[in-house]
């Protein structure tokens, strides 16, 4: 086999295995850094044999077994007579008598790793942006200069940072496992954002950019979706996964040829993904089947699902949006949320009542520096009539964008009041 | 990307025989593995070709020719779409179903996305796309 064909074989196998055989070895070692020394060894020994050897039947099971092996010679090497490592040496042992293959461990088992994967990945020990690399790297399986050139920074920067973090969890002693109840919540919270950040990170790539930016949508996606698959008891997971969903459906159809950003509401809509609206509406059903009370994320994607629903603009179901919200800003009362919330009651009760509240987030003087308060303020100025406030509010907004495409058409709306 | 992957008919699915309960339940477990690896967007089975039809266009007519269609080979018998970062993995992931055991072929395809079309799908092209898609939803 030649060795080209051998690499490609290897790189997909590590794109379907790496997470699954990271996080068996991370039981074992109880290091996630560690574990994913031990798979990468495993990875250049495939590459070493498989060009002679040709490749495995079972390939994941065949690094697994490697990684293993390797493991246990490291621990011997070292002969350290601690009792920990005893136990730790006994137990990789066993495990290789009870499962000589990824395959017969039994799925669950499996899937508890990924679970204890995911939550170490996503500490909440970590800086944000170590927990978005880190998670890139050991769920997504993506290499350091895939993570820097989807992020726009050099190579060594997120190299430094992935390095820091597996410190970072190996130093302060981060149990890998699953945590339970009220803490949960909490690592839960910090999963869901990291992926929702992913996510965002690559949908605010513009039309030229490098693949590798958009590509960060499905990653998430993908990350999302096994994440809702393992934790299906977890609304919020479905929540997000919901969310993310109907966003990516909208991906065609919110930039113009020459890359002009489409509104919302001006989207063609005929060019929205519907295999993704369906996993998308089926995802917020599956989370809200779960009868919670529902959380941020799956909130948002409730809102996004009435737009998903609605087959044009006009037929925008604006009532239920303004209630959404309602539930949404007494959950996460941000100025953003309140600012939103302004919008949705000025589609369903009137410019008037929309301004009210507006209005009301500018009188205490949150949001100062964001462009979209008078933007939102002179759009509905101007549907009032009252074109001479509304046009003071464009330039105020174009003045603080920093998009100058985006102050453009701000300039243009004002110039327009004028008239 | 995006692939589908496509399932060819062979004589059993046209004659209406519906897959072994050992198949379906190492398909299924199949199915489970994809869903946990986040692959799985969509998977339909189609029915024997004698429930479908076809409609053959010609000098501005058009006629129905109801099924079965005897070219068993080209006609498909389901089909996956697969949400995955190259062929490679979704030869991968073939090779780990079920049909290892069989003498299938399975044809892989890559669904085009937007930016295939790259610098041939011109603005001009673009808005045309556009303006199609705008009419058959009627806005």
């Amino acid at each position: 086999m030649k060795a080209t064909d051998v690499e490609r074989t290897v790189d997909a196998v590590w794109r379907i295995e790496s997470a699954k055989l990271i996080a068996a070895l991370a039981r074992l070692t109880r290091d996630v850094g560690v574990a994913e020394e031990l798979a990468q060894d495993a990875l250049v020994t495939a590459l070493e044999q498989w060009p002679r050897t040709g490749i495995p039947d079972n390939p994941a099971a065949w690094l697994m077994t490697t990684a293993r092996n390797r493991a246990l010679d490291r621990l011997r090497h070292r002969r350290m007579q601690t009792a920990k490592h005893e136990a730790l040496s006994a137990e990789l042992e066993m495990d290789r008598e009870r499962s000589d293959s990824v395959e017969t461990a039994a799925d669950d088992e499996i899937g508890d790793d990924l679970l204890r994967l995911i939550f170490t990945a996503c500490h909440p020990l970590l800086p944000t942006e170590a927990r978005t690399a880190l998670t890139l790297r050991l769920l997504g399986g993506l290499t350091t200069a895939e993570i820097a050139r989807a992020f726009l920074v050099p190579e060594p920067t997120i190299a430094q940072r992935i390095v820091r973090a597996k410190r970072a969890l190996s130093e302060a002693g981060v149990a890998f496992e699953i945590p339970r109840g009220a803490e949960l919540r909490r690592r839960l919270s910090s999963v869901l954002e990291v992926i929702y950040l992913v996510f965002n990170e690559g949908y605010s790539a513009t039309a030229g950019s490098d693949w590798m930016r958009p590509a960060l949508c499905e990653e998430a996606l993908r990350i999302g979706r096994i994440l809702a698959a393992l934790a299906p008891a977890e609304s919020e997971a479905h929540g997000l996964v919901a969310l993310l969903e109907i966003q990516a459906s909208r991906i065609r159809a919110r930039t113009r040829a020459d890359g002009e950003p489409v509104l919302l509401l001006d989207q063609n809509r005929a060019l929205w993904d519907r295999v993704l609206i369906h996993r998308g509406l089926m995802a917020l059903a599956r989370g809200e089947a779960l009868g919670e009370t529902r959380g941020p994320y799956l909130l948002q994607a409730a809102i996004a699902a009435c737009h998903a629903r609605a087959a044009t603009a006009q037929e925008t179901d604006w009532v239920h949006i303004t209630a959404l919200y309602d539930e949404l800003a007494r959950l996460t009362p941000t100025p953003v949320v309140e600012l939103n919330r302004a919008v949705a009651v000025a589609m369903a009760y009137g410019p008037a009542a929309g301004l009210e509240l507006a209005d009301r987030i500018e009188a205490e003087g949150r949001l100062k520096s964001y462009h979209l308060l008078p933007s939102v303020r002179g759009d509905l100025l101007a549907k009032l009539g009252r074109y001479r406030e509304a046009r003071g509010e464009f330039e105020r907004a174009a003045r603080l964008t920093h998009n100058a495409r985006e102050s453009r058409l701000l300039l243009d709306r004002a110039a327009a009041c004028a008239k | 990307m995006r692939v589908m992957v496509i399932v060819k008919a062979n004589r059993d699915s046209e004659a209406g025989v519906l897959p072994s309960e050992a198949l379906l339940t190492e398909m299924g477990k199949f199915n489970e593995q994809l869903v946990k690896s986040g692959v799985l967007l969509a998977a339909e089975g189609l029915q024997a070709s004698a429930k479908g039809v076809r409609v053959q266009f010609g000098g501005g007519k058009s006629t129905v020719i109801d099924g079965p269609f005897t070219e068993t080979k080209e006609l498909i018998a389901g089909f996956w779409l697969w949400q995955v970062r190259s062929i490679d993995e979704a030869v991968e992931w073939i090779r780990r179903s079920p049909f290892r055991h069989s003498n299938e072929q399975i044809e892989i395809r890559r669904v085009f996305e937007a930016e295939d079309f790259g610098p041939a799908l011109t603005p001009e092209l673009r808005a045309q796309q556009q303006n199609r898609a705008e009419r058959i939803s009627g806005n």
